[in-house]
């Protein structure tokens, strides 16, 4: 069993009227099973309402399960008993920046997650060093929050969550408000966290270039997951994946239109580098 | 129904230790009908910028004319302005609040003191150009996606009947289909109703398909303005505050780096689908 795994899931939004009779009944995980192992970057796509932020809150348990079952680091995440157990081994990281600052000056921000835990003053400041610098934030330590960039900001919130020394991180639509260059920050901080602290990272965006850096694509569709493979795989079936609402990168999508006009080149290109290494020598016998 | 602005200056907190200066000497022209892509990274000064042309803040220095006449003139009726450019704010559906889809884009029209029948129908006629059906209207806007949410929002300023609609990042935390769902039916305003249009994206890639010009924020001062290709042009220095040409301008760069005679202009991948296939004879 990976890190996260997810057996029948099911979860249904239930709204009640005001004598609490069930008045409808919204399936956002219908019957979903996966498994992902410990130190994977696993980017998640999907349309908006596909189930993937409702996913998303199932893993740090701020959903349970309707029908079925999640273990995160082997434990259910039923188990009322493990849940701080299972937020301090999963930590979210959310869109809305200001949302998730609380502090006057980043590096307290950054611990007040351990504090709260009740983790002796001096490994406080020895893990918000530690975080501070791997997100590099450190010479921005002593700043007020309100005066960062977007990307700053999330890499703040996201140093916040490593103070909790967490085995995975879930972001869900970390970047959508972020310029290219925040968007750029935030995805790099992600990727070094990933590579070199080995923290399992499930990232939802919508996003294909980010994607692409992973090293599992899961689309979700209804509550379902109907693709999952490397991005290579994920990001050859271009109709497939037009038809879940998604798109590709611009040089994937080129190499597509391409090859359907009979050019010879491989399939699932990800990146300019290949597309190029593929595309020059055929251009150049031509001119 | 030109907005020409001057020599545009806002500094925030002025006087003070937090003195920010957001605009600094801006000045262009935006003729009738004209579809204009505003980029810059954040703190740029776009927004401060967007919030100046519909009079909801009052420039340091510099004028914004509105159709030839200055809109802090003494005597000029801001609140007629906004009627005329509908400001379309970034994630426009926390604002949604009525009970349901059809009054919530009523709101704004029903304070003109409109008639009945004229509300209804500018309400209609909204909600049909941003292709929010007909069932939904009578549903309480809250139950909707995000997608239909932001729809009926950008209605709801849309009722207003605006000559000139300007967007803060309409597009942002939607699905790729829904991108390009709202990014078209912006289009077909401008193309149908001859709409003015102002368009603040992240996204290079859509600006290069949607607008006819682009204007570049940096540092508060307007950096390019051109069209997307003479603009893209500049990748590098683009890269420089921050922001990207679309992926395939980067390839046509490349291509042309390595002798391969690609037009450097290249913008949109159909562009470069063509172009690539005329030199390999297909």
């Amino acid at each position: 069993m990976g890190i996260i795994k997810a057996s029948r899931l099911i979860f249904d939004y239930i709204r009640r009227d005001e004598e609490e009779n069930i008045e409808e009944i919204d399936r956002a995980i219908d019957g979903l099973s996966v498994d992902v192992e410990k130190g994977t970057f696993v980017a998640i796509l999907g349309h908006n309402g596909s189930g993937k932020s409702t996913l998303a809150k199932q893993i740090n348990g701020i959903l349970t399960p309707t029908e079925g079952t999640v273990w995160v680091c082997g434990m259910d995440t039923s188990d009322e008993s493990k849940i701080w157990e299972i937020r301090k081994r999963t930590g979210m990281v959310f869109q809305n920046p200001d949302n998730q600052i609380i502090a006057n000056v980043v590096e307290e921000d950054v611990g007040f997650g351990p504090e709260n835990i009740g983790v002796p003053t001096e490994d406080i400041w020895t893990r918000v060093n530690e975080s501070l610098e791997a997100v590099g934030m450190t010479a921005y330590r002593y700043k007020s929050p309100n005066k960062l960039s977007g990307g700053q900001k999330q890499r703040v919130a996201i140093a916040g969550v490593m103070a909790m020394r967490p085995e995975c991180i879930v972001l869900d639509e970390p970047t959508a408000m972020l310029d290219p260059n925040g968007r750029r920050e935030v995805i790099r901080t992600v990727r070094k966290l990933n590579r070199q602290e080995g923290i399992t990272v499930l990232l939802i965006t919508h996003y294909m270039e980010e994607a692409v850096q992973a090293d599992r694509v899961i689309v979700m569709d209804d509550g379902k997951i109907v693709m999952d493979g490397t991005p290579r795989e994920i990001f050859s079936r271009v109709d497939e994946l037009k038809s879940y609402r998604l798109d590709v990168p611009q040089v994937t999508e080129l190499a597509y239109e391409l090859r359907k006009a009979g050019v010879n080149l491989p399939e699932g290109i990800l990146s300019q580098e290949e597309l190029l290494e593929s595309l020059v020598p055929l251009l150049q016998a031509a001119v | 129904m030109s907005i020409r602005v001057e020599h545009l200056t806002f500094i925030y907190n002025q006087g003070t230790a937090l003195e920010q200066r957001a605009l600094d000497d801006v000045s262009f022209e935006i003729p009738n009908g004209q579809f204009v892509g505003l980029i810059g990274h954040t703190g740029s000064g776009k927004s401060t910028l967007i919030q100046h042309l519909n009079g909801l803040i009052r420039p340091t220095s510099g004028t914004i004319f509105y159709d030839g006449t200055d809109i802090y003139s003494e005597g000029y009726s801001l609140r007629q302005l906004r009627s005329k450019v509908g400001l379309v704010f970034q994630y426009p559906e926390h604002q949604l609040f009525e009970v349901d889809v059809f009054s919530d884009v009523c709101y704004g029209p029903k304070n003109l003191g409109l008639s009945q029948e004229e509300i209804k129908s500018r309400a209609e006629d909204a909600l049909r150009s941003v292709g929010m059906k007909e069932k939904y209207w009578d549903q309480s806007p809250f139950e909707l996606s995000g997608g239909q949410k932001r729809r009926v929002a950008i209605a709801g300023v849309l009722a207003m009947n605006p000559e000139v609609l300007i967007l803060d990042e309409p597009t942002a935390g939607l699905d790729p289909r829904g991108r390009d769902e709202i990014l078209d039916e912006i289009k077909s305003l401008h193309e149908e109703k001859g709409m003015t249009i102002i368009l603040v994206s992240h996204s290079m890639e859509d600006m290069a398909r949607y607008a006819s010009r682009l204007i570049v924020m940096n540092h508060g001062k307007k950096a390019f303005d051109g069209t997307p290709k003479e603009v893209f042009e500049h990748y590098k220095e683009l890269e420089a505050m921050g922001l990207a040409a679309p992926q395939v301008t980067y390839i046509a760069h490349e291509l042309r780096e390595r002798g391969i005679p690609v037009d450097k202009d290249i913008t949109t991948v159909e562009e470069a689908r063509d172009a690539i296939l005329r030199l390999l004879g297909k």
